[in-house]
């Protein structure tokens, strides 16, 4: 009986499991090793265990770049917060049978390729394009607002594209909030802010942690973006990181470039599992 | 127990021969003229869109190898399968010149066995004096063409003549001109224009070219090589650096669209073919790439990509309307020739990949 329970578990874990391993912990085991080894002139690492490529990490040029993804992605996460809050907790008050719809509505974006979405964003920004065009015809402006090509354009973008993977865990948190406790904070006589303030917010946390990681990672790491809507004139870590397997053949110095973001990742991880749990601990501690 | 330790020297030794045997059997498999082609098979690596949609089939039909056609993206892309991996199973890869001479210095390319290749008397004389690859011994080229300006004759009010023109922009232009992003062809313009080769590693040099780079980022609308001409088509940009062949995509659009090959001088790309020492099927490869030049298949290349090839009875045959509508189409090979061309820089290529990086990130 228990045996056969335990066969069937490993038969569920089994094909997710190896397909990790292989797919996931394989590759990044090589772009920690190959982090290590030296250039091969035509791509591909020769087997010369060096630490020049961490080294590399620190001339000014390659700091800057890790500075200006840090900061571009870091305001992306705010301007999210700021605006998938209020829309995570108004769809999550919203009636049951509204509320599917709403985050069907959210996660639409996603049933268009990137590329595509990235390219309307073109047709709408350009000097020569609808919104330029618009105001123009409108008599508003006489010269067309340069809004494409510029760092506001890029991280316009990446909030389009990044918004709704925070306004979903968002949502499952507050959704799990129970009313009553808002309720019986109102009841006490709390007004709306210090009831928000003190019962919503610290409840949404976790949520709110989740979210940020979600965005936070892949905005650095985004290559498109900056291309095509920032006219490749800022670099954010994932063009270095592009750059360096695609055109600068420096297999070595990319994987050194990856695993910073793996690290940066990891101890986002770390830092929103030990908040979380700390507030979880000091919740079920309250409850007798 | 001396005997036995000898013995298995001996032993050693012989398979290291036989390994060595191996080895070098397989990097230089020698070309039987008279082998029987039928029973090869070949695999291509080219760029998508960058061939006759059924070129596969008429060449099955022509000399009956089955031929399995792979896209990659980039150079990078197929450099990555072809010396990272132990046998990429390509049998004929399409690279640039800078990257055929890469492979070729790494041994990695077939010497073209020329008796099974008559057609390469379809080349024009000035084709097989690349620097890349002096006499084509190990690669053939497939097309070429060089780099300038793409503008836009009414939105400007002069003819663009010069890389100064795109370096340092009249006020009424600035802000609308793009250049390309790939390290070697970034620093394009500005070596030309300080009189300097595209190959240079001269330090001095290297510091000059960013100096202009620098003074020239806050003027451009963007860094781009790949939307370029469309920007030029909606008129986003009046004056891109352009490759001649993405300018025509632009004219087929706009006929107000103009091509012109900067006075300093500019680049001469080639697009090569080439085929791999690894492969077992160098007779077929030979083949194919004799049935490339055949002036029907090579000229559909410029008829339809347009893009100039190196053939001569290809171009001629070229319709007139052509080259009316896309100039670029009818630079000469000996003009061409007198572009420079990239070579592969090897280790300085860190260097390029800096620049690029600095002028983009600063």
């Amino acid at each position: 009986m228990r045996s056969s329970r335990r066969g069937a578990a490993a038969a569920l874990l089994g094909p997710g499991s190896v397909y990790l391993a292989l797919f996931f912990l394989v590759p990044l085991g090589l772009i920690v090793v190959y982090a290590f080894l030296t250039r091969g002139r035509f791509g591909g690492v020769l087997p010369e265990v060096t630490l020049d490529n961490f080294a590399r990490l620190l001339e000014p040029v390659y700091v800057q770049v890790i500075g200006t993804s840090v900061g571009t992605a870091a305001l992306t996460t705010l301007l999210a917060l700021v605006l998938g809050f209020p829309t995570a907790y108004v769809i999550s008050r919203l009636p049951s049978r509204w509320r599917v719809t709403a985050l069907v509505l959210v996660l639409l974006p996603f049933w268009t390729n990137f590329l595509i979405r990235t390219y309307a964003w073109i047709i709408l920004l350009n000097d020569a394009g609808w919104i330029n065009g618009s105001l123009l015809a409108l008599g508003l402006i006489d010269d067309p607002i340069r809004m494409l090509y510029t760092q506001p354009a890029v991280i316009t973008g990446l909030l389009y594209i990044y918004l709704p993977l925070m306004i979903l865990p968002l949502y499952s948190a507050i959704e799990r909030i129970d009313p009553a406790l808002e309720e019986a904070a109102t009841n006490l006589g709390a007004s709306r802010w210090r009831v928000f303030r003190t019962i919503t917010i610290p409840l949404a946390l976790p949520g709110m942690l989740i979210g940020s990681v979600f965005v936070f990672v892949p905005s650095m790491a985004n290559f498109v973006i900056p291309e095509l809507i920032g006219g490749g004139k800022s670099l954010l870590l994932g063009n270095l990181i592009r750059d360096q397997f695609l055109k600068a053949r420096d297999w070595p110095f990319g994987a050194a470039l990856a695993l910073i973001l793996v690290a940066i990742l990891v101890l986002l991880l770390f830092l929103q599992a030990r908040a979380t749990s700390r507030m979880e601990g000091g919740r079920s501690r309250a409850r007798p | 127990m001396r005997t036995r330790r000898s013995a298995h020297a001996v032993l050693a030794l012989a398979a290291v021969a036989v390994l060595t045997a191996c080895a070098s059997g397989t990097a230089t498999d020698p070309i039987d003229p008279d082998a029987d082609i039928t029973e090869q098979t070949l695999t291509v690596s080219i760029w998508a869109d960058y061939y006759p949609a059924d070129l596969a089939e008429r060449f099955e039909a022509e000399t009956g190898v089955p031929v399995t056609i792979v896209n990659h993206t980039t150079n990078e892309d197929v450099m990555a399968k072809l010396t990272t991996g132990a046998d990429s199973g390509i049998d004929v890869a399409f690279v640039s010149g800078q990257y055929a001479q890469a492979l070729a210095e790494q041994g990695l390319l077939a010497e073209l066995e020329k008796s099974l290749i008559p057609n390469e008397s379809n080349l024009y004389p000035e084709a097989s004096e690349l620097a890349y690859d002096p006499g084509n011994v190990y690669s053939l080229p497939y097309a070429w063409g060089t780099t300038g300006l793409c503008y836009r004759t009414d939105l400007l009010d002069f003819e663009p003549t010069s890389w100064g023109d795109l370096l340092n922009p009249a006020p009424e232009v600035a802000g609308t001109t793009t250049m390309l992003a790939t390290e070697r062809w970034m620093t394009l313009p500005a070596q030309k224009f300080l009189g300097f080769s595209i190959n240079t590693t001269d330090p001095d040099e290297l510091a000059q070219i960013r100096a202009q780079l620098e003074a020239t980022k806050p003027t451009l609308l963007a860094f781009d090589d790949t939307t370029f001409y469309e920007k030029v088509v909606t008129g986003e940009a009046t004056m891109v650096q352009a490759w001649d062949g993405w300018c025509n995509y632009g004219i087929a659009e706009d006929p107000n669209i103009s091509f012109v090959l900067p006075e300093e001088g500019s680049d001469l790309w080639v697009d090569t073919m080439t085929v791999l020492a690894s492969s077992p099927n160098k007779e077929a490869a030979m083949a194919f790439l004799n049935f490339i030049l055949e002036p029907e298949i090579h000229g559909w290349v410029a008829e339809n990509i347009l893009y100039k090839v190196p053939n001569a009875p290809a171009m001629e045959a070229l319709d007139p309307s052509i080259i009316d509508a896309f100039p670029n189409m009818g630079i000469t090979p000996a003009e061409l020739l007198e572009q420079e061309v990239a070579i592969d820089l090897g280790e300085f290529t860190v260097e390029y990949s800096r620049l690029v990086t600095e002028i983009q990130a600063g």
